[in-house]
């Protein structure tokens, strides 16, 4: 049967994975390529790499830094950051991304989102929807790292994008990022609930246990970040607490 | 002897991860569109990423879909992935009316309604040929074979109902999934291709 992926997230700025990574157990922490291998060798089931400067400097993400990741993974790669064109897609997968993860300017055109599809397929399509809770039930996509508010509904854009072709929702939580309380379940819900496509869970995991509510709110995929680069869990570590759970996945 | 692998051109596909396994395996490899060389070369790779009309549409375009369907008919070792592998064969639901090169019978259709599509993630594949390969693999489908083509080896998975996740023939594989980008387990697919293709070099 398909299994939960877990994917170990590199937000990258300047070259560097930056998040609370703590030195211990790894020379030279902090550089993509090395957690990269490091997270394949663990298990990981794929890995997004987010170059979260890029938006704000007006350019794509980093070439160089995805290359340098590809050349250590045998696993699939989402790369995601300032991307706008698809000629920015293009030469993301020709130097070792998979599939191509778009936030802001699908809000600001959405019809990239069609683009994408129809040229890259819908499988190498992924909005990413950056979301913060308003009223009870209600939520809001904010772009821009999180820094504008949008006037888009978070269940209304999951069903547009759904529409024009995205082949995966990758659901930041900003509620929830980095506060260690968990996903925000009732998010996963709201939207896992009204796409048919598969939804990455993001935003707030401290441990196991989060993840397993994670996919029992419907998400086919967890994703985490400070998890991992704290080294509090290793991902085999959190596949054997899922696999005790009865959530299946890759061993 | 030590030929590169040539990868078809097709502007849409993840071709650093392919050409990064091959790399891991020892061998070098160069992305070409040029219809002789997909024609005649020792190993060729027909990647897949994009949708079925568009990447028909490329092939056709660039006359490299008669240059493969040559090299298909003289037996020489090739490797068709994902889209590449739906490709090989006759039609797909996803794009009503065309052609694939039609080197194996079969059509693709949407999975059933049940499921989150695409089927995304890693899934467990039996059947194959290659010992060394069982285990889960990286998929990333909207469409699927139900019925294996006669003639050929076929490998399978089941995401709401089995379908064929691989077929071969001699040193021809296609490949539902992704071997460059399922770990392990996918380097024993590409490795058992290899294989499979020098061994009819040496016949």
């Amino acid at each position: 049967m398909l299994t939960v992926r877990i994917i170990p997230c590199l937000d990258v700025k300047d070259g560097q994975v930056v998040k609370g990574v703590r030195f211990q157990n790894l020379r030279d922490a902090g550089s993509p390529a090395e957690l990269a291998r490091l997270y394949e060798e663990q298990g990981a089931d794929e890995l997004v790499l987010l170059d979260i400067s890029a938006t704000q400097e007006g350019r794509a993400a980093r070439l160089s830094t995805v290359e340098a990741v590809r050349r250590e993974l045998s696993i699939p790669l989402t790369v995601g950051g300032g991307i706008q064109s698809l000629h920015d897609v293009q030469s993301l997968l020709e130097h070792g991304a998979d599939r191509v993860s778009v936030n802001t300017a699908a809000v600001l055109r959405p019809q990239l989102v069609d683009e994408m599809a129809s040229r890259f397929g819908t499988q190498c399509t992924v909005v990413a929807m950056d979301v913060r809770q308003e009223t009870e039930g209600r939520f809001r996509v904010v772009v821009r790292s999180g820094t504008r508010e949008t006037e888009r509904d978070a269940q209304d854009w999951a069903r547009e994008i759904e529409s024009r072709g995205a082949g995966e929702i990758l659901l930041t939580s900003m509620d929830r990022d980095g506060t260690r309380d968990g996903y925000d379940l009732e998010l996963l819900r709201t939207i896992t609930s009204v796409v048919a496509i598969p939804v990455i869970a993001s935003g707030g995991a401290a441990g196991p246990e989060h993840l397993v509510d994670a996919v029992r709110a419907g998400a086919s995929a967890v994703l985490a970040a400070s998890l991992f680069h704290d080294s509090d869990y290793t991902v085999s570590q959190v596949k054997q607490s899922l696999l005790q759970q009865e959530v299946e996945v890759r061993s | 002897m030590n030929q590169p692998i040539y990868i078809t051109r097709t502007e849409t596909a993840n071709v650093a991860s392919l050409i990064a396994a091959f790399e891991r395996l020892g061998h070098s490899c160069v992305v070409s569109a040029d219809p002789f060389t997909l024609e005649t070369a020792q190993r060729v790779v027909l990647p897949g990423v994009g949708t079925f009309a568009a990447a028909r549409e490329a092939l056709r375009e660039s006359e490299a879909d008669r240059a493969l369907s040559a090299r298909l008919s003289a037996k020489r070792a090739t490797l068709a992935i994902c889209l590449g592998f739906q490709l090989l064969f006759e039609s797909s639901d996803e794009s009503p009316g065309v052609t694939g090169l039609g080197h194996v019978p079969g059509h693709f259709e949407r999975f059933p309604a049940t499921e989150r599509v695409p089927h995304l993630g890693w899934n467990r594949v039996w059947g194959s040929s290659f010992e060394s390969a069982d285990g889960s693999v990286y998929f990333a489908n909207s469409y699927r074979l139900v019925t294996p083509p006669a003639g050929w080896d076929a490998a399978y998975c089941d995401y709401g109902g089995r379908f064929v996740a691989a077929v071969q023939r001699g040193p021809v594989l296609g490949c539902q999934f992704h071997p460059e980008l399922s770990g392990r387990v996918g380097r024993e697919w590409l490795r058992g291709w290899l294989s499979m293709a020098m061994e009819e070099n040496t016949c």
